[in-house]
């Protein structure tokens, strides 16, 4: 166990810091909330198929030569249409008798899948962009900034519909219409977080013993900006979400039938009075999702923060 | 730096903005389209023949850089191409349906900057009680609203449970518009003296202008309670108790007004968040308004009519906030003297 002690003994700080951050994480309802909300997200998108009782694919929806074919399956009785809920279907049945429990349950990975991918590939994006900005300064730092500006001068949802009508409607075109949008939010906070690092003395330190440019960046840099950006992407995985749904609502995301929430809402609307179930479950859905990534991030800037930990 | 100054610098900063502005949606036009011309004829259903007019027109052979001053030139004369759904210049569209956007937006601010600024002193003041509690959590929770599921709550709550509000639409029906004099129905009907049609529009105004301001009341609360308890800390504050101010003079007339300055800028960013939601918000309530004509078109492959308000709502997006900064500098000194 020799190595672990070292690696304790190394990092004692770090890990004394990161047990009070756990503390005071704890300590605090609404992060936990959070922290819950989004671990049932997770398991939930994880073990769909064991939680939902029927595949949303069940029913596939076709026009060939212009009449309609619906593919039936076994277990989807059209009967069942517009049923309310009950013990059978919790969150009830749409107008084609799916149970809405299950398409909420498989909405959860498409919802999951959006979310971690738009941000992820933002945030490389951003990172390398905001990186080399911060760091080397000058004309290339003048010139990104002034493209992020113009970025951010335009409301993203609509420069997100724009694209994504531009590009044809699909859930795929959706996610890189929003990473269009999204990475100079991150390619900002990176190129700040470097300014600020780039000066100190420990960066002084590494560059003096002949570290490389990207190794000073990679090893010294980002792991230093990380509390920042790691905040950054909980409350950014939220904001995703809902303008991803809208865009769905809009009519821009999956073909009619997927099992997405802002699709269900948007295909739930003409139902509202006589089916008010439909609607209602996939935007609490939603809600709930962006709830947990908001209060998670919120938690999580109130224990990484230092001005704010007082 | 007068803050004359201030402004001029400003606007001239807004040139560079405006064009990289044009370049992006000429990007998102003309660049990312597989088929810019099958696009801007109609998409998946556009004839062969348009689709020629039109490559002919936008001159979509020429080089990338010639469309652009093309482009550039259309924008200049205020041409946005037609609109393939009304059959009309988009500019004529969008001129027809941007009052109702503008009333609607305005009426989302009434609701939110008042709301949210009071709902964020009384939650600094009475920090970590009840009230307190209550409004943090209408503060999160608006925020994580799908807006376009809250309207859709509060139709079948408000118009359909219990029907108290109307369901859609900008005045009763069979009621006809006030004569048009700025466009905005609750303003023309004051200036006509039409008391009826006045209670109408507002009434009609209620829903849609909370559910496209709760998102905003939401982010104005929260950033005025976190800068109220920012500057409740400061030793100014603590030099007025001490001097025997009354707690009301040291709140309102000390603190408030520093802890003002963050949610101004709040407010001028979160303008963009109502114009997009103004798209979703319109769609559900029926509003009459740019939103909904965007929407529309984005189904209905009205390719010119999506682009024409994009730009046209990236320039409001700029010019609100050209103005928010503008009153920033006039209040905060700082600011035009470039300390803070």
């Amino acid at each position: 166990m020799k190595i672990l002690d070292d690696f304790l003994k190394k990092h004692e700080s770090r890990i004394k810091d990161l047990r009070f951050m756990a503390h005071l994480f704890r300590k605090s309802l609404l992060s936990m909330i959070g922290l819950i909300l989004i671990l049932i997200l997770i398991i939930v998108a994880l073990f769909a198929p064991f939680i939902a009782s029927q595949h949303p694919s069940y029913v596939r929806v076709s026009t060939e030569q212009g009449t309609t074919v619906i593919e039936e399956r076994w277990d989807i009785n059209y009967n069942e249409k517009l049923l309310p809920p009950s013990v059978k279907h919790f969150f009830g049945t749409d107008d084609y008798g799916r149970d809405i429990f299950s398409m909420v349950v498989y909405g959860s990975q498409t919802s999951f899948r959006i979310c971690i991918i738009v941000v992820a590939i933002s945030t490389i994006i951003g990172m390398f962009l905001g990186g080399i900005a911060g760091y080397y300064g000058g004309v290339i730092d003048e010139v990104l900034m002034r493209v992020t500006d113009v970025f951010l001068a335009i409301p993203y949802l609509i420069l997100a519909m724009a694209v994504a009508a531009a590009l044809g409607r699909s859930i795929d075109h959706i996610m890189e219409a929003m990473i269009i949008v999204w990475w100079p939010t991150y390619a900002r906070l990176i190129r700040g977080q470097v300014l600020s690092v780039r000066e100190q003395q420990f960066v002084e330190a590494a560059r003096s013993v002949g570290a490389s440019n990207p190794r000073i960046l990679f090893r010294h840099i980002f792991p230093n900006s990380f509390a920042p950006l790691l905040v950054e992407i909980t409350l950014d995985l939220g904001a995703v979400l809902l303008t991803a749904a809208g865009l769905s609502f809009i009519g821009l995301g999956a073909s009619p039938g997927t099992a997405e929430w802002g699709l269900m809402i948007s295909s739930g609307r003409i139902h509202m009075f006589h089916a008010w179930w439909y609607v209602t479950f996939p935007g609490l859905a939603i809600l709930l999702v962006v709830l947990g990534f908001n209060l998670l991030g919120d938690g999580l800037r109130d224990v990484t923060d230092p001005k704010l930990r007082r | 730096m007068r803050t004359w100054e201030f402004i001029v610098r400003r606007l001239l900063l807004l040139i560079p903005v405006l064009i990289g502005v044009t370049i992006i949606t000429f990007t998102v036009s003309h660049v990312i389209p597989a088929d810019p011309a099958r696009a801007f004829a109609g998409g998946p259903k556009a004839q062969p023949d348009v689709i020629e007019r039109i490559t002919k027109e936008l001159h979509l052979n020429e080089p990338v850089w010639i469309q652009y001053f093309y482009y550039l030139n259309d924008l200049i004369h205020f041409n946005l191409g037609r609109s393939y759904l009304e059959s009309r210049p988009v500019t004529d569209s969008l001129a027809q349906y941007f009052p109702a956007t503008l009333e609607l937006t305005i009426f989302a601010m009434l609701i939110a900057i008042p709301l949210g600024i009071v709902g964020g002193i009384i939650s600094a003041i009475r920090r970590n009680k009840l009230s307190d509690h209550i409004t943090r959590i209408i503060a999160i929770v608006g925020y994580s609203l799908p807006i376009f599921w809250l309207a859709l709550m509060l139709q079948y709550v408000f118009a359909y449970q219990f029907p108290i509000l109307p369901l859609e639409g900008r005045l009763a029906i069979g009621m006809n518009a006030p004569t048009s004099i700025t466009g905005l129905y609750v303003l023309d009907s004051i200036l006509s003296g039409n008391l009826a049609t006045l209670a109408s529009a507002l009434y009609h105004l209620i829903m849609p202008s909370f559910t496209l301001g709760f998102a905003t009341l939401a982010l104005i609360l929260r950033m005025t309670r976190s800068s109220m308890l920012e500057v409740m800390g400061m030793d100014y504050i603590r030099t007025g108790r001490a001097k025997g101010l009354s707690e009301r003079t040291v709140i309102y007339k000390h603190a408030l007004r520093n802890a003002l300055i963050p949610t101004i800028t709040v407010t001028g960013l979160s303008f963009g968040g109502l114009l997009g939601g103004a798209v979703l918000t319109e769609t559900i309530f029926n509003w009459p308004g740019m939103g909904r004509f965007a929407a529309s078109a984005v189904l209905g492959f009205d390719f010119n009519s999506v682009m024409g308000f994009t730009i046209v709502v990236a320039i409001i997006y700029v010019i609100a906030n050209l103005i928010v900064d503008v009153l920033y500098a006039v209040v905060d000194p700082r600011v035009r003297l470039g300390g803070g």
